[in-house]
């Protein structure tokens, strides 16, 4: 599926809600569901620090797609890491840079990807896009 | 003189009364503000005297002829009264007004730069806040001085029979907390005051978490040095106190040059002003320092003995409260404490838990509260901190326990 329809899908989704308890219980529910990371890939290198939680993510390229395993030590953390993988990963690396992060505002989650929040989400969606344009420059 | 009033009776309904923040709502419930080690939130006359001062008065200080100048530089100079009959220090030049705890803490190890040499010893204890680390750190790194640190036992309290043990000739310097800010830990600081003059070193307290609930008597203590921030004690942000006993202020060299702290600048050499404004370089919180002495006033209106007394029945419950909850573990679990409840649930992240009770309306703060060493030894990320001030309830505190309960039940 494209970005656009995924994003659209997880809208739909969240807008069967009427607060935000049943949202987060929904998202922690998700973060169950992460495609996690290989325990001997949970090093430094993949690392991202927030100053309160930790994420891991790691990056395949397989046929000219870009493929994204992740963990968190927050639950909350890795429900919206769950939620971003479920747009970027298993995408062209030229569609994970044009994408952008807004369906988290309309589903009611943007103060986690608050740069002053501290959990690395930040940090984390840069690294993905950093990923995407090292493996763009390979294709080139 | 400042006297506490023993007459009135403690309301905490008025009380509350005093603090507008106290009626907000965030995200639709009632704030519960239980971050309080953190910033404390402020009265009503507090916030009318920094309105009052930039409305009515506002005007440099220690300069002007013009009446707006005298005027705030007696206000101004009050406070700094206030601040001395308040911590009982001998005389007011040995209070210099700073931006707070971590600016006191500086300007004193910057200056003990010029004091300390290669192989001596400065101690500090695993229960302090990083700013009460990093300068010594850097002044250890400059002098080639050696800090130590003063271990702590499992519930959070310092180990001070090996605290005798490392005290030696070499000692010159003793850096500790009163008060811990990530467990709530009073530290017996009469001990180590004396131990440490005992071996001829100086002493200086960190007071930035103990001036909100405790009413140091700084001669009865004998300490050399002692810091505070306002901004914990119903005062203003972005201002503070060092005492410094005389002897020890006028051996240290000068923090920072500028206006305010020479008697004559000529460009072959200048002489510095007189305690307390040899530290007190460029135009302070004038604001700020007066609205402190507004705090202090608010603070003694009360009275320390019913505020502690009454924290302390807050501190009681919640502990009794939370403890009842299955998994749930506190740290920091000494006989002293201040209203400071440190804990963790089992296999969850505090950061998760902070979360959800935040979108209850609750302020607790998680992470490492700037102790990581402290977090290290305890071998965990961070804990969920509440801390409660004399304007919290008993009913907030049902609130947050069912809060962390709801959380609990989420995050399972
Ligand atoms: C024990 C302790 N020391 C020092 C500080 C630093 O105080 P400030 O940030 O006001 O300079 C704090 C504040 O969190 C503290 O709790």
């Amino acid at each position: 599926m494209e970005i656009k329809e995924i994003q659209e899908e997880i809208i739909d989704e969240f807008s069967f809600f009427d607060d935000w308890m049943q949202r987060y219980e929904h998202m922690i529910s998700l973060g169950k569901s992460l495609p996690l990371i290989d325990e001997q890939n949970k090093t430094d290198e993949y690392l991202i620090k927030g100053c309160q939680s930790k994420v891991w993510v790691f990056p395949e390229f397989k046929d000219g797609k870009v493929y994204f395993t992740a963990d968190s030590d927050a639950i909350i953390t890795k429900g919206i890491v769950a939620l971003l993988l479920r747009v970027f990963s298993n995408q062209t690396p030229q569609d994970i840079l044009n994408a952008d992060t807004s369906f988290i505002d309309v589903i009611g989650l943007k103060e986690h990807l608050s740069p002053t929040r501290a959990n690395g989400l930040v940090s984390m969606i840069k690294q993905l896009k950093m990923y995407a344009l090292a493996y763009q420059s390979q294709l080139n | 003189m400042m006297t506490e009033n023993k007459s009135t009776p403690f309301d905490v309904e008025s009380i509350r009364k005093d603090f507008p923040i106290l009626s907000r709502k965030v995200n639709g419930y009632p704030l519960v503000y239980l971050d309080n080690a953190a910033t404390s939130q402020k009265p009503l006359a507090v916030i009318d005297a920094l309105v009052d001062y930039y409305s009515n008065y506002n005007a440099n200080i220690h300069r002007g002829v013009h009446t707006l100048s005298q005027e705030a530089t007696d206000a101004y100079e009050q406070a700094r009264e206030k601040i001395r009959v308040h911590f009982n220090v001998r005389q007011s030049k040995e209070i210099i007004f700073t931006s707070g705890t971590t600016h006191a803490i500086n300007l004193v190890a910057s200056g003990f730069r010029s004091i300390l040499q290669k192989g001596d010893e400065v101690i500090v204890s695993t229960l302090e806040h990083h700013s009460n680390i990093v300068p010594w750190q850097m002044l250890c790194e400059s002098t080639g001085a050696v800090l130590k640190v003063l271990p702590i036992n499992q519930e959070g309290e310092l180990e001070m029979n090996e605290f005798s043990r490392m005290v030696s000739p070499k000692t010159k310097l003793v850096v500790v907390n009163h008060i811990s800010n990530a467990l709530g830990t009073i530290n017996p600081i009469e001990e180590i005051i004396k131990i440490t003059h005992n071996a001829g070193a100086a002493v200086l307290i960190d007071g930035a978490q103990a001036c909100a609930h405790i009413k140091p008597d700084l001669q009865a203590l004998d300490v050399d040095f002692y810091t505070c921030s306002a901004h914990k004690m119903c005062g203003p942000t972005g201002v503070g106190i060092l005492f410094g006993k005389e002897e020890w202020l006028s051996k240290l060299p000068p923090y920072q040059g500028g206006g305010e702290m020479i008697k004559e600048v000529t460009y072959e050499k200048t002489t510095y002003a007189d305690l307390p404004h040899k530290f007190e370089a460029g135009t302070p919180n004038i604001a700020g320092g007066i609205a402190y002495g507004v705090a202090l006033d608010y603070l003694n209106k009360i009275g320390f003995d019913k505020i502690a007394q009454y924290e302390n029945q807050l501190l009681q419950y919640a502990t009794e409260q939370l403890l009842e909850i299955e998994g749930l573990r506190i740290f920091g679990t000494g006989k002293n404490k201040t209203s400071v409840i440190s804990f963790n649930i089992q296999g969850i992240h505090p950061y998760d838990i902070g979360t959800i009770v935040d979108k209850l309306g609750i302020a607790v703060r998680t992470g490492h509260h700037c102790a990581q060493p402290l977090m290290d030894f305890y071998n965990i990320p961070g804990t969920v901190r509440a801390s409660f001030a004399f304007y919290n309830t008993f009913h907030e505190i049902d609130v947050l326990i069912k809060a962390v309960k709801k959380a609990k039940q989420m995050l399972t």
